[in-house]
Protein backbone atom coordinates (compact mmCIF):
# COMPACT_ATOMS: atom_id res chain seq x y z
CA UNK A 1 0.00 0.00 0.00
CA UNK A 2 1.21 3.73 -1.19
CA UNK A 3 -0.56 6.37 0.48
CA UNK A 4 0.03 9.88 -0.95
CA UNK A 5 -0.74 12.74 2.02
CA UNK A 6 -1.12 16.39 0.90
CA UNK A 7 2.26 16.16 -0.75
CA UNK A 8 3.74 19.32 -1.77
CA UNK A 9 6.81 20.13 -3.57
CA UNK A 10 7.99 23.39 -4.31
CA UNK A 11 11.13 24.37 -6.18
CA UNK A 12 11.42 28.51 -4.86
CA UNK A 13 7.89 29.34 -6.26
CA UNK A 14 7.17 26.78 -8.24
CA UNK A 15 5.03 24.31 -6.87
CA UNK A 16 6.17 20.84 -8.96
CA UNK A 17 3.34 18.62 -6.75
CA UNK A 18 0.76 20.89 -5.24
CA UNK A 19 -1.48 19.27 -2.47
CA UNK A 20 -1.31 15.76 -4.12
CA UNK A 21 -3.21 12.76 -2.30
CA UNK A 22 -4.15 9.58 -3.93
CA UNK A 23 -3.64 5.91 -2.36
CA UNK A 24 -2.47 2.93 -4.30
CA UNK A 25 -3.50 -0.43 -3.04
CA UNK A 26 -2.66 -3.98 -2.92
CA UNK A 27 -3.68 -6.01 -5.68
CA UNK A 28 -3.83 -3.36 -8.14
CA UNK A 29 -2.17 -1.44 -10.50
CA UNK A 30 -2.06 1.80 -9.72
CA UNK A 31 -1.57 4.14 -13.04
CA UNK A 32 -0.11 7.66 -12.62
CA UNK A 33 -1.05 9.64 -15.62
CA UNK A 34 0.07 12.86 -16.86
CA UNK A 35 1.99 15.05 -19.23
CA UNK A 36 6.16 15.39 -19.15
CA UNK A 37 6.35 18.02 -16.58
CA UNK A 38 2.90 17.32 -14.41
CA UNK A 39 5.08 16.57 -11.18
CA UNK A 40 4.96 12.57 -11.70
CA UNK A 41 8.71 11.51 -11.34
CA UNK A 42 8.33 14.18 -8.50
CA UNK A 43 5.80 12.76 -6.32
CA UNK A 44 7.86 9.14 -7.13
CA UNK A 45 11.18 10.81 -6.04
CA UNK A 46 9.53 12.34 -3.00
CA UNK A 47 7.88 8.83 -2.31
CA UNK A 48 11.12 7.23 -2.81
CA UNK A 49 13.29 8.86 -0.27
CA UNK A 50 15.35 10.59 -3.07
CA UNK A 51 13.91 14.33 -2.42
CA UNK A 52 12.02 15.70 0.67
CA UNK A 53 8.49 16.96 0.62
CA UNK A 54 8.08 20.91 1.37
CA UNK A 55 4.60 19.69 2.95
CA UNK A 56 2.67 16.65 3.52
CA UNK A 57 4.00 13.08 3.53
CA UNK A 58 4.20 10.09 1.84
CA UNK A 59 4.44 6.41 3.13
CA UNK A 60 4.91 2.74 2.19
CA UNK A 61 3.41 0.03 3.87
CA UNK A 62 2.27 2.38 6.68
CA UNK A 63 6.27 4.09 6.76
CA UNK A 64 8.16 6.38 5.30
CA UNK A 65 10.06 5.17 2.70
CA UNK A 66 14.16 6.13 4.47
CA UNK A 67 12.36 4.46 7.91
CA UNK A 68 12.30 1.07 6.15
CA UNK A 69 15.71 -0.59 7.00
CA UNK A 70 16.43 -2.50 3.91
CA UNK A 71 13.70 -1.03 1.80
CA UNK A 72 14.80 -2.87 -1.30
CA UNK A 73 13.34 -6.16 0.10
CA UNK A 74 9.75 -3.77 0.85
CA UNK A 75 9.77 -1.99 -2.47
CA UNK A 76 11.27 -2.15 -5.72
CA UNK A 77 12.06 0.86 -7.18
CA UNK A 78 13.03 2.21 -10.87
CA UNK A 79 12.58 5.42 -11.59
CA UNK A 80 15.04 6.15 -14.40
CA UNK A 81 16.38 2.92 -16.43
CA UNK A 82 19.05 5.19 -17.98
CA UNK A 83 20.45 5.90 -14.65
CA UNK A 84 22.44 2.97 -14.19
CA UNK A 85 26.51 3.06 -14.50
CA UNK A 86 27.78 2.43 -17.94
CA UNK A 87 30.81 1.01 -17.28
CA UNK A 88 29.37 -1.58 -15.45
CA UNK A 89 28.00 -4.83 -17.15
CA UNK A 90 24.33 -5.55 -16.72
CA UNK A 91 25.24 -8.58 -13.98
CA UNK A 92 27.34 -6.57 -11.78
CA UNK A 93 24.85 -3.87 -11.27
CA UNK A 94 22.55 -6.82 -10.40
CA UNK A 95 25.62 -8.43 -8.03
CA UNK A 96 25.68 -4.81 -5.89
CA UNK A 97 22.19 -4.66 -5.84
CA UNK A 98 22.32 -8.49 -4.38
CA UNK A 99 24.88 -7.57 -1.94
CA UNK A 100 23.36 -4.42 -0.86
CA UNK A 101 20.03 -6.02 -0.12
CA UNK A 102 22.41 -9.54 1.74
CA UNK A 103 20.79 -11.74 -0.69
CA UNK A 104 21.92 -15.21 -2.32
CA UNK A 105 24.01 -14.48 -5.27
CA UNK A 106 21.91 -16.65 -6.88
CA UNK A 107 19.28 -14.30 -7.37
CA UNK A 108 21.21 -12.56 -9.85
CA UNK A 109 20.59 -15.35 -12.40
CA UNK A 110 16.89 -15.82 -11.84
CA UNK A 111 16.48 -12.15 -12.44
CA UNK A 112 18.37 -11.82 -15.42
CA UNK A 113 16.35 -14.74 -16.83
CA UNK A 114 13.53 -13.58 -15.15
CA UNK A 115 13.65 -10.08 -17.25
CA UNK A 116 15.13 -12.41 -20.15
CA UNK A 117 18.18 -10.91 -20.34
CA UNK A 118 20.67 -13.62 -21.79
CA UNK A 119 23.98 -14.81 -19.69
CA UNK A 120 25.79 -13.06 -22.87
CA UNK A 121 24.10 -9.99 -22.63
CA UNK A 122 24.53 -9.90 -18.91
CA UNK A 123 28.32 -9.98 -19.66
CA UNK A 124 27.64 -6.84 -21.36
CA UNK A 125 28.30 -3.23 -20.09
CA UNK A 126 25.38 -1.25 -19.63
CA UNK A 127 26.68 1.61 -21.83
CA UNK A 128 25.96 -0.97 -24.71
CA UNK A 129 22.46 -1.63 -23.59
CA UNK A 130 19.50 -0.18 -25.52
CA UNK A 131 16.53 1.63 -23.45
CA UNK A 132 14.71 -1.55 -23.77
CA UNK A 133 17.25 -3.91 -22.23
CA UNK A 134 18.28 -1.03 -19.31
CA UNK A 135 14.22 -1.21 -18.67
CA UNK A 136 14.42 -4.35 -18.06
CA UNK A 137 17.58 -4.85 -15.95
CA UNK A 138 16.17 -2.24 -14.05
CA UNK A 139 13.17 -3.93 -13.19
CA UNK A 140 15.58 -6.90 -12.32
CA UNK A 141 16.71 -4.41 -9.54
CA UNK A 142 13.30 -3.78 -8.82
CA UNK A 143 11.89 -7.07 -8.65
CA UNK A 144 15.55 -8.90 -7.04
CA UNK A 145 14.22 -8.63 -3.37
CA UNK A 146 10.51 -10.04 -3.92
CA UNK A 147 9.24 -6.90 -2.65
CA UNK A 148 5.32 -6.54 -1.97
CA UNK A 149 5.47 -2.79 -3.47
CA UNK A 150 6.04 -1.68 -6.84
CA UNK A 151 7.45 1.91 -7.68
CA UNK A 152 8.06 2.43 -11.50
CA UNK A 153 8.67 5.90 -13.66
CA UNK A 154 7.33 5.30 -17.25
CA UNK A 155 8.94 1.60 -17.05
CA UNK A 156 7.67 0.80 -20.71
CA UNK A 157 10.14 3.47 -22.00
CA UNK A 158 11.94 1.60 -24.87
CA UNK A 159 10.63 -1.54 -24.87
CA UNK A 160 9.17 -2.99 -28.14
CA UNK A 161 5.73 -4.28 -28.44
CA UNK A 162 6.78 -7.71 -27.20
CA UNK A 163 8.28 -5.88 -24.76
CA UNK A 164 5.54 -3.95 -23.29
CA UNK A 165 2.80 -7.08 -23.56
CA UNK A 166 5.53 -8.55 -21.09
CA UNK A 167 5.96 -6.11 -18.72
CA UNK A 168 2.04 -6.00 -18.61
CA UNK A 169 1.70 -9.51 -18.08
CA UNK A 170 4.46 -9.66 -15.61
CA UNK A 171 2.81 -6.32 -13.67
CA UNK A 172 -0.55 -7.93 -13.87
CA UNK A 173 1.07 -11.59 -12.12
CA UNK A 174 2.40 -9.18 -9.66
CA UNK A 175 -0.61 -7.18 -8.43
CA UNK A 176 -2.86 -10.44 -8.70
CA UNK A 177 -0.36 -11.94 -6.37
CA UNK A 178 -1.35 -9.15 -3.54
CA UNK A 179 1.37 -6.49 -4.38
CA UNK A 180 0.97 -2.89 -5.03
CA UNK A 181 1.83 -1.39 -8.55
CA UNK A 182 2.41 2.11 -9.18
CA UNK A 183 3.55 3.19 -12.58
CA UNK A 184 3.26 6.47 -14.10
CA UNK A 185 3.21 7.12 -17.58
CA UNK A 186 2.24 9.95 -20.28
CA UNK A 187 0.72 7.79 -22.43
CA UNK A 188 -3.05 7.24 -21.95
CA UNK A 189 -3.33 3.89 -24.34
CA UNK A 190 -0.50 2.51 -22.04
CA UNK A 191 -2.03 2.59 -18.54
CA UNK A 192 -5.91 1.65 -19.70
CA UNK A 193 -4.57 -1.09 -20.65
CA UNK A 194 -2.85 -2.30 -17.34
CA UNK A 195 -4.35 -0.11 -14.62
CA UNK A 196 -6.90 -1.09 -12.02
CA UNK A 197 -6.87 2.31 -11.22
CA UNK A 198 -6.19 5.61 -12.67
CA UNK A 199 -4.53 8.81 -11.10
CA UNK A 200 -4.31 11.44 -13.54
CA UNK A 201 -2.28 14.59 -12.37
CA UNK A 202 -1.71 18.10 -14.25
CA UNK A 203 0.42 20.94 -13.09
CA UNK A 204 1.55 19.42 -10.12
CA UNK A 205 -2.70 18.90 -8.89
CA UNK A 206 -4.67 15.67 -9.26
CA UNK A 207 -7.53 16.33 -12.11
CA UNK A 208 -9.14 12.93 -11.87
CA UNK A 209 -8.61 9.45 -10.06
CA UNK A 210 -10.68 6.40 -10.09
CA UNK A 211 -11.23 2.97 -11.07
CA UNK A 212 -10.04 2.53 -14.80
CA UNK A 213 -13.48 1.35 -15.77
CA UNK A 214 -15.13 4.33 -14.10
CA UNK A 215 -13.34 6.94 -15.41
CA UNK A 216 -13.52 5.48 -18.86
CA UNK A 217 -16.86 4.03 -18.72
CA UNK A 218 -19.65 6.73 -17.59
CA UNK A 219 -19.32 8.42 -21.02
CA UNK A 220 -22.12 6.35 -22.56
CA UNK A 221 -22.96 5.18 -25.93
CA UNK A 222 -22.48 7.41 -29.36
CA UNK A 223 -25.51 6.85 -31.75
CA UNK A 224 -25.27 8.70 -34.82
CA UNK A 225 -28.14 9.14 -37.76
CA UNK A 226 -28.92 11.45 -40.48
CA UNK A 227 -31.04 12.64 -38.50
CA UNK A 228 -29.60 13.73 -35.56
CA UNK A 229 -31.86 16.10 -34.13
CA UNK A 230 -34.79 13.53 -34.20
CA UNK A 231 -32.24 10.76 -32.58
CA UNK A 232 -31.79 13.38 -29.64
CA UNK A 233 -35.67 13.65 -29.24
CA UNK A 234 -36.31 10.43 -29.13
CA UNK A 235 -33.58 9.73 -26.70
CA UNK A 236 -34.77 12.35 -24.40
CA UNK A 237 -38.20 11.38 -24.44
CA UNK A 238 -37.29 7.91 -23.61
CA UNK A 239 -35.93 9.60 -20.68
CA UNK A 240 -31.86 9.26 -21.55
CA UNK A 241 -29.63 12.68 -21.66
CA UNK A 242 -28.87 13.01 -25.27
CA UNK A 243 -26.44 15.36 -26.42
CA UNK A 244 -26.01 16.40 -30.16
CA UNK A 245 -22.27 16.33 -31.04
CA UNK A 246 -22.83 18.53 -33.90
CA UNK A 247 -21.29 15.55 -36.53
CA UNK A 248 -24.63 14.17 -36.93
CA UNK A 249 -23.76 12.31 -33.70
CA UNK A 250 -25.35 11.97 -30.73
CA UNK A 251 -23.38 11.02 -27.19
CA UNK A 252 -25.95 9.63 -24.78
CA UNK A 253 -25.76 7.81 -21.16
CA UNK A 254 -28.24 4.93 -22.83
CA UNK A 255 -26.94 1.71 -23.16
CA UNK A 256 -25.97 -0.02 -26.35
CA UNK A 257 -29.25 -2.33 -26.85
CA UNK A 258 -31.64 1.00 -25.98
CA UNK A 259 -29.85 3.35 -27.84
CA UNK A 260 -30.80 1.28 -30.70
CA UNK A 261 -34.18 0.40 -29.56
CA UNK A 262 -34.60 4.27 -29.83
CA UNK A 263 -33.51 5.00 -32.36
CA UNK A 264 -35.44 1.74 -34.41
CA UNK A 265 -38.29 2.46 -32.59
CA UNK A 266 -38.57 6.29 -33.80
CA UNK A 267 -37.29 4.95 -37.50
CA UNK A 268 -34.67 5.96 -37.84
CA UNK A 269 -31.72 4.24 -39.37
CA UNK A 270 -28.33 3.83 -37.04
CA UNK A 271 -25.42 4.15 -39.14
CA UNK A 272 -23.40 4.08 -36.06
CA UNK A 273 -24.04 2.35 -32.38
CA UNK A 274 -20.76 1.85 -29.96
CA UNK A 275 -19.79 2.69 -26.98
CA UNK A 276 -17.99 6.19 -26.48
CA UNK A 277 -15.04 4.60 -23.96
CA UNK A 278 -11.99 5.88 -23.39
CA UNK A 279 -12.98 9.35 -25.05
CA UNK A 280 -13.78 11.08 -22.31
CA UNK A 281 -10.30 10.00 -20.17
CA UNK A 282 -8.46 10.84 -23.27
CA UNK A 283 -10.17 14.29 -23.94
CA UNK A 284 -9.31 15.40 -20.59
CA UNK A 285 -6.04 14.39 -20.77
CA UNK A 286 -5.32 16.04 -24.79
CA UNK A 287 -6.87 19.14 -23.11
CA UNK A 288 -4.22 18.79 -20.11
CA UNK A 289 -1.86 18.62 -22.18
CA UNK A 290 -3.31 21.39 -24.51
CA UNK A 291 -3.21 23.28 -21.45
CA UNK A 292 0.06 23.60 -21.08
CA UNK A 293 0.24 26.49 -22.93
CA UNK A 294 -2.66 27.99 -21.57
CA UNK A 295 -2.91 29.95 -18.53
CA UNK A 296 -6.85 29.41 -17.01
CA UNK A 297 -6.04 26.04 -15.88
CA UNK A 298 -8.62 25.95 -13.21
CA UNK A 299 -11.38 26.46 -15.77
CA UNK A 300 -10.20 24.00 -17.82
CA UNK A 301 -10.46 22.03 -15.20
CA UNK A 302 -13.90 22.48 -14.43
CA UNK A 303 -15.03 22.02 -18.24
CA UNK A 304 -12.78 18.45 -17.84
CA UNK A 305 -15.29 17.51 -14.70
CA UNK A 306 -18.17 18.64 -16.48
CA UNK A 307 -16.82 16.53 -19.65
CA UNK A 308 -16.57 13.32 -17.26
CA UNK A 309 -19.90 13.73 -15.50
CA UNK A 310 -21.57 13.83 -18.78
CA UNK B 1 -4.43 4.39 15.49
CA UNK B 2 -3.76 6.58 12.12
CA UNK B 3 -4.15 5.84 8.61
CA UNK B 4 -0.23 5.07 7.96
CA UNK B 5 -0.12 2.76 11.27
CA UNK B 6 -3.14 0.94 9.97
CA UNK B 7 -1.62 -0.01 6.62
CA UNK B 8 1.24 -1.32 8.20
CA UNK B 9 -1.32 -3.79 9.79
CA UNK B 10 -3.42 -4.43 7.35
CA UNK B 11 -0.16 -5.30 4.97
CA UNK B 12 0.33 -9.14 4.35
CA UNK B 13 3.71 -9.20 5.52
CA UNK B 14 5.30 -6.82 8.25
CA UNK B 15 8.07 -5.01 7.75
CA UNK B 16 9.11 -4.51 11.40
CA UNK B 17 11.03 -7.71 12.14
CA UNK B 18 13.46 -6.57 8.76
CA UNK B 19 17.32 -6.66 9.60
CA UNK B 20 18.45 -2.97 8.76
CA UNK B 21 21.71 -2.92 6.43
CA UNK B 22 24.60 -3.64 8.16
CA UNK B 23 27.56 -1.37 7.89
CA UNK B 24 29.73 -4.16 6.82
CA UNK B 25 27.90 -4.71 3.93
CA UNK B 26 28.02 -1.62 2.65
CA UNK B 27 31.64 -1.63 2.82
CA UNK B 28 31.53 -4.68 0.67
CA UNK B 29 29.85 -3.33 -2.10
CA UNK B 30 31.39 -0.18 -2.21
CA UNK B 31 34.99 -1.81 -2.06
CA UNK B 32 33.32 -3.66 -5.12
CA UNK B 33 32.04 -0.68 -6.68
CA UNK B 34 36.66 0.60 -6.92
CA UNK B 35 37.38 -1.90 -9.25
CA UNK B 36 34.00 -2.89 -10.99
CA UNK B 37 34.17 -0.22 -14.31
CA UNK B 38 36.71 -0.01 -16.65
CA UNK B 39 38.03 3.33 -15.86
CA UNK B 40 38.23 2.63 -11.71
CA UNK B 41 39.64 -0.46 -12.46
CA UNK B 42 42.26 0.94 -14.58
CA UNK B 43 42.78 3.53 -12.14
CA UNK B 44 43.84 1.36 -9.20
CA UNK B 45 45.66 -1.05 -11.68
CA UNK B 46 47.93 2.18 -12.71
CA UNK B 47 48.92 2.07 -9.04
CA UNK B 48 50.83 -0.97 -8.78
CA UNK B 49 51.94 -0.66 -12.49
CA UNK B 50 53.72 2.88 -12.58
CA UNK B 51 55.17 1.73 -8.84
CA UNK B 52 56.66 -1.60 -11.01
CA UNK B 53 58.26 0.54 -13.21
CA UNK B 54 59.27 3.55 -10.79
CA UNK B 55 60.49 0.74 -8.96
CA UNK B 56 62.60 -0.85 -11.74
CA UNK B 57 64.06 2.73 -12.64
CA UNK B 58 65.44 3.60 -9.07
CA UNK B 59 66.66 -0.40 -8.59
CA UNK B 60 68.49 -0.50 -11.72
CA UNK B 61 69.35 3.47 -12.42
CA UNK B 62 68.96 5.22 -9.43
CA UNK B 63 71.99 6.76 -7.61
CA UNK B 64 73.77 4.50 -5.44
CA UNK B 65 73.21 6.51 -1.99
CA UNK B 66 69.30 6.73 -3.57
CA UNK B 67 68.79 3.16 -3.71
CA UNK B 68 68.49 2.56 -0.07
CA UNK B 69 65.58 1.11 1.79
CA UNK B 70 63.96 4.39 2.94
CA UNK B 71 64.70 6.26 -0.14
CA UNK B 72 63.14 3.75 -2.13
CA UNK B 73 59.90 3.98 -0.48
CA UNK B 74 59.50 7.55 -0.18
CA UNK B 75 60.09 7.62 -4.31
CA UNK B 76 57.78 4.68 -4.62
CA UNK B 77 54.90 5.99 -3.10
CA UNK B 78 54.89 9.01 -5.66
CA UNK B 79 52.49 7.13 -8.09
CA UNK B 80 49.79 6.38 -5.56
CA UNK B 81 50.01 9.74 -4.29
CA UNK B 82 49.36 11.52 -7.68
CA UNK B 83 46.40 8.06 -8.48
CA UNK B 84 44.74 7.06 -5.14
CA UNK B 85 42.84 9.98 -4.49
CA UNK B 86 41.80 10.25 -8.16
CA UNK B 87 40.36 6.89 -7.25
CA UNK B 88 38.50 8.67 -4.15
CA UNK B 89 37.16 11.70 -6.58
CA UNK B 90 35.58 8.86 -9.20
CA UNK B 91 34.34 6.86 -6.13
CA UNK B 92 32.17 9.34 -4.84
CA UNK B 93 31.86 11.61 -8.21
CA UNK B 94 30.84 8.40 -10.58
CA UNK B 95 27.38 8.14 -8.73
CA UNK B 96 26.83 11.50 -9.96
CA UNK B 97 28.13 11.38 -13.24
CA UNK B 98 26.69 8.02 -14.41
CA UNK B 99 23.53 9.25 -11.44
CA UNK B 100 24.10 5.51 -10.17
CA UNK B 101 23.42 7.77 -7.30
CA UNK B 102 19.78 6.92 -8.62
CA UNK B 103 20.01 3.36 -7.58
CA UNK B 104 22.16 3.31 -4.70
CA UNK B 105 20.57 5.97 -2.42
CA UNK B 106 16.86 4.29 -3.42
CA UNK B 107 18.10 0.92 -1.99
CA UNK B 108 20.12 2.87 0.83
CA UNK B 109 17.85 5.89 2.16
CA UNK B 110 20.65 6.52 5.05
CA UNK B 111 23.15 7.97 2.87
CA UNK B 112 25.17 8.97 5.41
CA UNK B 113 26.07 5.34 5.63
CA UNK B 114 26.66 5.03 2.10
CA UNK B 115 29.32 7.93 2.47
CA UNK B 116 30.95 6.17 5.47
CA UNK B 117 31.20 3.12 3.78
CA UNK B 118 32.83 4.55 0.51
CA UNK B 119 35.19 6.66 3.23
CA UNK B 120 36.09 3.66 4.80
CA UNK B 121 36.55 1.26 1.75
CA UNK B 122 38.93 3.91 0.67
CA UNK B 123 40.81 4.36 3.64
CA UNK B 124 41.26 -0.19 3.09
CA UNK B 125 42.49 0.25 -0.25
CA UNK B 126 44.90 3.35 0.41
CA UNK B 127 46.51 1.61 3.49
CA UNK B 128 46.77 -1.73 1.55
CA UNK B 129 48.61 -0.12 -1.58
CA UNK B 130 51.02 1.60 0.90
CA UNK B 131 52.13 -1.96 2.47
CA UNK B 132 52.27 -3.18 -1.31
CA UNK B 133 54.23 -0.27 -2.02
CA UNK B 134 56.58 -0.95 0.73
CA UNK B 135 57.21 -4.48 -0.22
CA UNK B 136 57.77 -3.82 -3.62
CA UNK B 137 60.92 -1.05 -2.21
CA UNK B 138 61.86 -4.16 0.01
CA UNK B 139 61.98 -6.30 -2.94
CA UNK B 140 63.92 -3.85 -5.11
CA UNK B 141 66.40 -2.56 -2.59
CA UNK B 142 66.96 -6.28 -2.49
CA UNK B 143 67.44 -6.73 -5.62
CA UNK B 144 69.60 -3.54 -5.91
CA UNK B 145 72.29 -4.98 -4.02
CA UNK B 146 72.48 -8.39 -5.87
CA UNK B 147 72.46 -6.99 -9.00
CA UNK B 148 74.27 -3.62 -8.79
CA UNK B 149 76.62 -4.92 -5.99
CA UNK B 150 75.71 -2.00 -3.72
CA UNK B 151 75.45 -2.41 0.35
CA UNK B 152 71.46 -2.12 1.10
CA UNK B 153 70.99 -0.16 3.76
CA UNK B 154 67.93 -0.68 5.40
CA UNK B 155 66.77 2.63 6.98
CA UNK B 156 63.07 2.87 6.96
CA UNK B 157 62.58 3.64 10.57
CA UNK B 158 58.62 2.55 11.97
CA UNK B 159 57.81 6.29 11.80
CA UNK B 160 58.96 7.35 9.12
CA UNK B 161 56.40 4.14 7.03
CA UNK B 162 53.55 5.39 9.41
CA UNK B 163 53.88 8.89 8.29
CA UNK B 164 53.83 8.19 4.53
CA UNK B 165 50.63 6.04 5.10
CA UNK B 166 49.52 9.14 6.92
CA UNK B 167 50.01 11.28 3.81
CA UNK B 168 48.57 9.04 1.93
CA UNK B 169 45.48 8.52 3.44
CA UNK B 170 45.53 12.84 3.90
CA UNK B 171 45.65 13.42 0.02
CA UNK B 172 43.13 10.74 -0.66
CA UNK B 173 40.88 12.45 2.08
CA UNK B 174 41.53 15.40 0.06
CA UNK B 175 40.16 13.52 -2.89
CA UNK B 176 37.03 12.13 -1.50
CA UNK B 177 36.43 15.45 -0.25
CA UNK B 178 36.74 17.51 -3.56
CA UNK B 179 34.34 14.38 -4.81
CA UNK B 180 31.29 14.94 -2.21
CA UNK B 181 32.17 18.52 -2.87
CA UNK B 182 31.85 18.68 -6.74
CA UNK B 183 30.05 15.58 -7.90
CA UNK B 184 30.58 15.70 -10.75
CA UNK B 185 33.80 13.59 -11.90
CA UNK B 186 35.72 15.84 -14.69
CA UNK B 187 35.48 19.22 -12.65
CA UNK B 188 35.97 16.81 -9.61
CA UNK B 189 39.32 15.70 -11.19
CA UNK B 190 40.29 19.19 -12.59
CA UNK B 191 40.11 20.82 -9.41
CA UNK B 192 41.83 17.99 -7.72
CA UNK B 193 44.40 18.30 -9.98
CA UNK B 194 44.79 22.17 -9.88
CA UNK B 195 44.90 21.63 -6.23
CA UNK B 196 48.21 19.17 -6.72
CA UNK B 197 49.96 21.26 -8.93
CA UNK B 198 48.70 25.12 -9.20
CA UNK B 199 48.46 25.26 -5.56
CA UNK B 200 52.06 24.43 -4.47
CA UNK B 201 53.04 26.55 -7.54
CA UNK B 202 51.44 29.68 -6.15
CA UNK B 203 52.44 29.17 -2.71
CA UNK B 204 55.70 29.28 -3.56
CA UNK B 205 55.45 32.36 -5.11
CA UNK B 206 53.73 33.53 -2.74
CA UNK B 207 56.06 32.92 -0.44
CA UNK B 208 58.92 34.66 -2.55
CA UNK B 209 57.47 38.05 -2.68
CA UNK B 210 55.57 38.11 1.20
CA UNK B 211 57.92 36.80 3.84
CA UNK B 212 54.92 36.31 6.34
CA UNK B 213 53.58 33.56 4.06
CA UNK B 214 57.23 32.16 3.84
CA UNK B 215 56.92 31.46 7.18
CA UNK B 216 53.56 31.13 8.26
CA UNK B 217 52.44 29.40 5.18
CA UNK B 218 52.13 25.95 5.85
CA UNK B 219 49.40 26.69 7.95
CA UNK B 220 47.13 27.05 5.53
CA UNK B 221 49.12 25.65 2.66
CA UNK B 222 47.89 21.83 2.98
CA UNK B 223 50.49 20.78 0.38
CA UNK B 224 52.99 22.48 1.81
CA UNK B 225 52.09 20.99 5.44
CA UNK B 226 51.77 17.68 3.97
CA UNK B 227 55.46 17.58 2.70
CA UNK B 228 57.01 18.02 6.20
CA UNK B 229 55.15 14.82 6.94
CA UNK B 230 57.23 12.44 4.19
CA UNK B 231 60.43 14.05 5.32
CA UNK B 232 63.01 12.25 7.38
CA UNK B 233 62.38 14.06 10.55
CA UNK B 234 59.35 16.41 11.81
CA UNK B 235 58.99 18.72 14.61
CA UNK B 236 55.47 19.27 16.65
CA UNK B 237 54.63 22.21 14.89
CA UNK B 238 54.71 20.48 11.70
CA UNK B 239 52.34 18.21 13.05
CA UNK B 240 50.19 21.33 14.11
CA UNK B 241 50.42 22.83 10.74
CA UNK B 242 49.23 19.45 9.06
CA UNK B 243 46.71 19.44 11.58
CA UNK B 244 45.11 23.32 11.06
CA UNK B 245 45.86 23.02 7.12
CA UNK B 246 43.51 19.31 6.91
CA UNK B 247 41.06 21.32 8.96
CA UNK B 248 40.86 24.36 6.42
CA UNK B 249 40.55 21.80 2.99
CA UNK B 250 39.45 18.89 4.30
CA UNK B 251 37.87 18.45 7.44
CA UNK B 252 35.63 21.78 7.18
CA UNK B 253 34.64 21.21 3.10
CA UNK B 254 33.84 17.93 3.34
CA UNK B 255 31.52 17.79 6.44
CA UNK B 256 29.41 21.00 4.65
CA UNK B 257 29.48 18.60 1.58
CA UNK B 258 28.53 15.88 3.22
CA UNK B 259 25.81 17.86 5.55
CA UNK B 260 24.67 19.25 1.43
CA UNK B 261 24.44 15.92 -0.13
CA UNK B 262 22.19 14.71 2.69
CA UNK B 263 19.94 16.70 1.86
CA UNK B 264 20.21 17.40 -2.02
CA UNK B 265 17.39 15.77 -4.16
CA UNK B 266 18.46 12.97 -6.16
CA UNK B 267 17.59 13.18 -9.92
Amino acid sequence: MIRIDSLTKRYGDLAAVDDVSFTAFPGRVTGFLGPNGAGKSTTLRVLTGLATPTTGRATVLGRRYPDLPNPGLEVGVLLDASAQHGGRTGRETLVLAQRTMGLPPIRVDEMLDLVGLTWAEGKRRVRDYSLGMRQRLGLATALMGDPRVLVLDEPANGLDPAGIRWMRDLLRGFADDGGTVLLSSHLLSEIEMIADDIVMIGHGQIVASGATHELLGGVGTLVRADDDARLTAALVSAGFQATPRGDGAVATDAGLAAAGEVAFCAGLPVTELRTADGHGLEDMFLELTAADQREDISSRRTTLAEGVAA
Amino acid sequence: MSAPALDAVVERRATTHRLPIPLSRLIDVESRKLVDTRSSRWLLAAVPLLTLIVVTGVTLWGREDEVTFGMHTTTNMMPLELLLPLVAVLSVAGEWSQRAALTTFALVPRRGRVMVAKAAALLVVTLAATVTVVVLSAIGTAVATRVRGIEAVWDLPLDLALRLAVANVVVVAFGFGVGVAIRSTAPAMVAYLGFMFVVPMLSSVVAGLWTWWAENGPWFDLSWSTSFVTAPEISGDQWAQLATSALLWIVLPTVLAVRRLLRVEIR
